[in-house]
């Protein structure tokens, strides 16, 4: 079972990338479906490498992902 | 599992309307997150300026004034003196804040005003479609400068944190980045410390936070976070240039 979880709101995504690039793990890619305002949302393409850094998150201009992690004391 | 990062309370749930991997977007989450981590979301006040910020009114979930162009330091100041109790913040570009606001920010700084303006530097003028401001790299190809910026006909950029640190006013000023991660934490801690300075009622609080124009610039957003480390960083060096409560040993 992964540690972290990306939780993607396509709607809110610009497509530039900038999470794709931030995460150490590979987690996010560009997807295939395009959302309202005609961008393909980003996606995770391999969501049992998430580890819930948060550091996608953290460089995303439009809030785009929420982020959960396994709490520490469940390990 | 549990949440550990989501939209902080201080962002509506409006759709920015910056262009993809503007680092705006990431600039307004810092200031919220820091809005809400001091838990003054109640009392805080908000000044847009004009550029591409002008929308922030929309963006913030707090209380929002909107100024006239560069005058938001001043408007800053009135509400602030009138409303002393509540905490008041500027958002302010480089074109607005480096060129037509000029005064008003020097003016207020040495008033040493208890309020806390956050300053975003992109080097450019990013609203008009990219123009020169008084912040573009010397050699930094504009619409107004395409063969790019030269010392005999434009000057030199205007750096604004070195400036205002030779007033006696000021009681913080700081620059950061936003070209990773780990910058963009090292922001959200300097916009924490502006509004905790005017907490204590310390006087004037600046961040100037480094930005991209990847649009304007020509460039995807991840090469212009490239290009601004490469480039703008060491011609703007990050830093506290004043912190007075430093000097209090607090």
């Amino acid at each position: 079972m992964p540690r972290g979880e990306v939780i993607v709101n396509s709607e809110l995504c610009k497509e530039c990338s900038l999470c794709v690039a931030a995460c150490p793990h590979g987690v996010l890619g560009i997807g295939k479906a395009i959302n309202s305002k005609g961008y393909h949302s980003v996606e995770a393409v391999a969501p049992e490498k998430c580890t819930g850094c948060t550091l996608c998150a953290v460089m995303c201009p439009d809030v785009v992902l929420t982020i959960k992690r396994r709490s520490p004391e469940r390990k | 599992m549990q949440t550990v990062f989501q939209k902080p309370e201080a962002l509506t749930d409006v759709a920015m309307h910056y262009c993809p991997g503007c680092t705006h977007g990431i600039i307004h989450r810092l200031v919220a997150e820091a809005i809400d981590s001091l838990g003054i979301r109640e009392q805080a006040i908000g000044i847009a300026s004009v550029g591409c910020s002008v929308f922030a009114y929309d963006y913030f979930n707090c209380d929002m004034q909107q100024a006239a162009h560069g005058r938001a330091p001043a408007v800053a100041t009135g509400v602030k003196r009138v409303r002393p109790e509540n905490i008041v913040f500027t958002y302010q570009g480089d074109g607005d804040l480096a060129s037509i606001g000029m005064a008003e920010i020097v003016h207020a700084a040495a008033r040493s005003e208890n309020i806390t303006v956050i300053f975003v530097n992109n080097a450019i003028y990013g609203m008009t479609s990219g123009q020169m401001a008084p912040t573009t790299l010397l050699g930094q190809k504009t619409a107004t400068s395409p063969r790019g910026r030269t010392v005999e006909e434009m000057g030199y950029p205007i750096k604004m944190c070195e400036l205002l640190a030779t007033l006696e006013g000021p009681a913080y000023l700081s620059r950061v980045s936003t070209h990773d991660s780990r910058h963009v934490l090292q922001a959200g801690r300097a916009i924490k410390k502006a509004f905790e300075v005017q907490q204590q009622k310390k006087g004037f609080a600046m961040v100037e936070v480094l930005s991209t124009c990847s649009v304007n610039w020509g460039m995807t957003p991840v090469n212009a976070l490239q290009w601004m480390e490469e480039n703008m960083v060491p011609y703007y060096p990050l830093g506290v240039y004043r912190d007075v409560t430093a000097k209090e040993g607090n």
